[in-house]
């Protein structure tokens, strides 16, 4: 089946402007300007898209949010993408920039926005000069800039580049840091809808998210609604990594079960080596690890409520059956110990012990009263932080703990047969 | 001549984007460092100056955003990613091989100033570890060879540049001025 987001697989050089017209591109900003902005946000309401970035809010009624007729409005597209194991939106920003740059005029459009900022993070760096090319090329066929396609709409967009800080993708640290402050977290409200960059009203979305706009008004909502299932509609962008024969992203319709996803040739095609599966993290080092029972779960933003844990923004990882959770758990604690922003007590101290520990019962010190410590500091974080990477930090942790307990009591009595991923 | 005269033109185009100047700083602290190599008191001031800020909230910035460099560092930094994913195929016995190759550990540079090497999180390439960044570039599906492959590269690169404002140079006078020199390494 063609793509819908990953185009570029399909239709070589869509990057360029020329190619991207050649294949329909920008005919979906043409017909929006056509409509009222509040016709525009209905359309993307009724196709049930929900945010890409992980949290999974109702794009259209996110940009309902912003206040009607506010006079200074910010859209800024969240390109931070830093969660362990994801990768797509670089993909979509270097080999097709423009369906994203038109799925953000059209958001401009619907909330009145007149500025749009593309934050990046600072490692983008071949990414983001494909998505600069691409944005000079809009200026230069006024696609950007005064009276776009000839109509009333004005729209400016820069390019941003973060500088290496996970956090900057939490939304309002994003915002802080797009505003020249440390990236750090505000507390909600106030919502960005409300008052965001600048202290003005400001949507923020993710790029997937924005990238599957185009579509949506060039098809309509029922064309849309028809992929995947009620609660979770359209397509996906799947990140795919670990212990599998072909990881990358696959672009599936939602509803595709992870076991399909991870043997299937046309996906995954298995595990190296003929090896068994253990365990998966379906949303990077976010999200709880589940274990071979959740395989037949459909990827959607409900499918694995049963299972204790979230699909997130679907980047999937892998692990053989030769795997320590242990060493898991420690490589995940220490990513939220180095990217946790400070602002809070619960997670910048909780975060520092939770990997003491972790170090200290993976290398054989630990004891019994270790592991009850590092269940009660886990416990201490949860649900008391400012941010949801707070309580990102202990899925990990308590979830290897749940799945796995016999190999946190083997390092403890110092009888582990597993030694990290050696 | 200093980065605020080098970039005069850039500097304007980047304050121009925003319509408050203090959201240039970022850019204008990845074009200092650009220019000198780290973030150099020089680099702070001059950015501050720049832009009316106070210089210790340029400080706080470099000290909370990893990308910015408060030590100099190896005219090619080599951050390897070792991060889950990637290790999960082979990317911390990928960092132990470049380490001895190059007769380093970690955050430590090479003697003739030309290579450092930094372990960082995921950098969004997971599906082609082991990978590194050398000065932000991305060098995927890497493995020994490869990896020789990449150092011959950039040793010719090098040499036919002939290192300008030698990098041994900075970091030995950063050292004299009673810095501490984590950086200069030969573990
Ligand atoms: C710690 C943390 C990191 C996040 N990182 C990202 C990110 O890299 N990219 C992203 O789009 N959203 C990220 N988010 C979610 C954003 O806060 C926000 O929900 C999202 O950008 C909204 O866009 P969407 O509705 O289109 O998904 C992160 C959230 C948290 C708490
Ligand atoms: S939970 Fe952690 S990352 Fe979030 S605001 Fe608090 S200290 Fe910062
Ligand atoms: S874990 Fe290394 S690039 Fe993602």
């Amino acid at each position: 089946m063609a793509h819908i987001l990953l185009r570029h697989r399909d239709i070589e050089n869509i990057k360029k402007l020329d190619v991207y017209r050649q294949h329909g591109g920008y005919e979906a900003l043409k017909k929006a300007l056509t409509m009222t902005p509040a016709e525009v946000t209905n359309v993307v309401k009724a196709s049930g898209l929900r945010g890409r970035g992980g949290a999974g809010f109702p794009t259209g009624l996110k940009w309902t949010f912003i206040p009607k007729g506010a006079q200074e409005v910010y859209v800024t597209i969240n390109s931070d993408e830093s969660e362990m194991g994801t990768f797509k939106d670089r993909e979509l920003l270097e080999y097709n920039p423009h369906q994203v740059i038109e799925g953000a005029l059209i958001c401009a459009y619907a909330v009145g926005a007149k500025r749009i900022y593309n934050y990046m993070r600072g490692e983008f760096m071949d990414a983001g000069y494909a998505f600069e090319e691409a944005v000079q090329e809009c200026y230069a066929a006024g696609l950007l800039g005064e009276n776009i396609l000839g109509s009333d709409f004005s729209c400016d967009m820069a390019p941003y580049y973060g500088a290496g800080a996970y956090i900057c993708g939490e939304e309002t640290a994003l915002l802080n840091s797009l505003m020249g402050e440390l990236g750090q977290p505000w507390s909600k409200p106030p919502f960005p809808a409300i008052e965001g960059l600048y202290h003005k009203p400001t949507v923020v979305n993710n790029t997937e998210t924005l990238a599957n706009v185009p579509a949506i008004i060039s098809n309509g909502a029922d064309w849309y609604k028809s992929m995947g299932t009620e609660k979770s509609t359209g397509p996906k962008i799947v990140c795919l990594s670990g212990h599998v024969n072909k990881p990358g992203n696959y672009e599936v319709i939602m509803g595709l079960t992870y076991r399909e996803l991870i043997y299937d040739e046309q996906y995954g095609g298995g595990i190296p080596g003929g090896k068994k599966f253990k365990a998966m993290l379906p949303s990077g080092g976010s999200g709880p690890v589940v274990k071979e029972d959740a395989l037949d779960a459909p990827i959607t933003y409900e499918g694995l409520d049963k299972f204790g844990s979230v699909m997130g923004s679907a980047s999937v990882v892998i692990m053989d059956e030769t795997t320590d959770m242990v060493w898991m758990a420690m490589k995940c604690v220490h990513f939220f110990k180095h990217e946790s922003c400070g602002k809070c007590t619960p997670c910048r101290e909780g975060t520092y012990w939770m990997d003491q520990l972790l170090h200290k019962i993976y290398h054989g010190h630990g004891t019994a009263e270790d592991l009850r410590v590092l269940k009660s500091v886990a416990g201490q974080i949860g649900g008391r932080t400012l941010c949801a990477l707070g309580d990102f930090a202990i899925n990990p942790v308590l979830s290897t703990i749940r799945h796995f307990p016999e190999e946190y009591e083997a390092k403890v009595k110092g009888n582990s047969p597993l030694n990290g991923n050696r | 001549m200093t980065f605020t005269e080098k970039y005069a033109a850039e500097i304007e185009g980047i304050i121009a984007r925003f319509p408050h100047k203090k959201s240039a700083v970022l850019p204008l602290m990845h074009l200092a460092q650009h220019y000198y190599g780290y973030m150099s008191d020089d680099a702070m001031r001059e950015v501050a100056a720049i832009l009316d800020l106070d210089p210790t909230h340029i400080l706080s910035l470099a000290g909370f955003y990893t990308l910015y460099y408060e030590e100099p560092v190896g005219k090619y930094v080599l951050e390897i990613c070792n991060d889950l994913a990637c290790a999960l195929r082979g990317a911390d016995q990928f960092v132990e091989m470049a380490c001895n190759k190059l007769e380093v550990g970690v955050d430590e540079t090479t003697a003739d100033g030309l290579f450092t090497i930094k372990t960082v999180m995921c950098l969004a390439a997971c599906d082609r570890a082991p990978m590194l960044q050398c000065n932000l570039k991305f060098e995927e599906h890497l493995d020994e060879a490869k990896f020789d492959a990449l150092l011959a590269r950039l040793r010719e690169q090098a040499a036919a540049e002939t290192i300008e404002t030698s990098v041994v140079e900075k970091i030995t006078a950063y050292a004299k001025s009673g810095n501490q020199v984590s950086v200069i390494g030969n573990r």
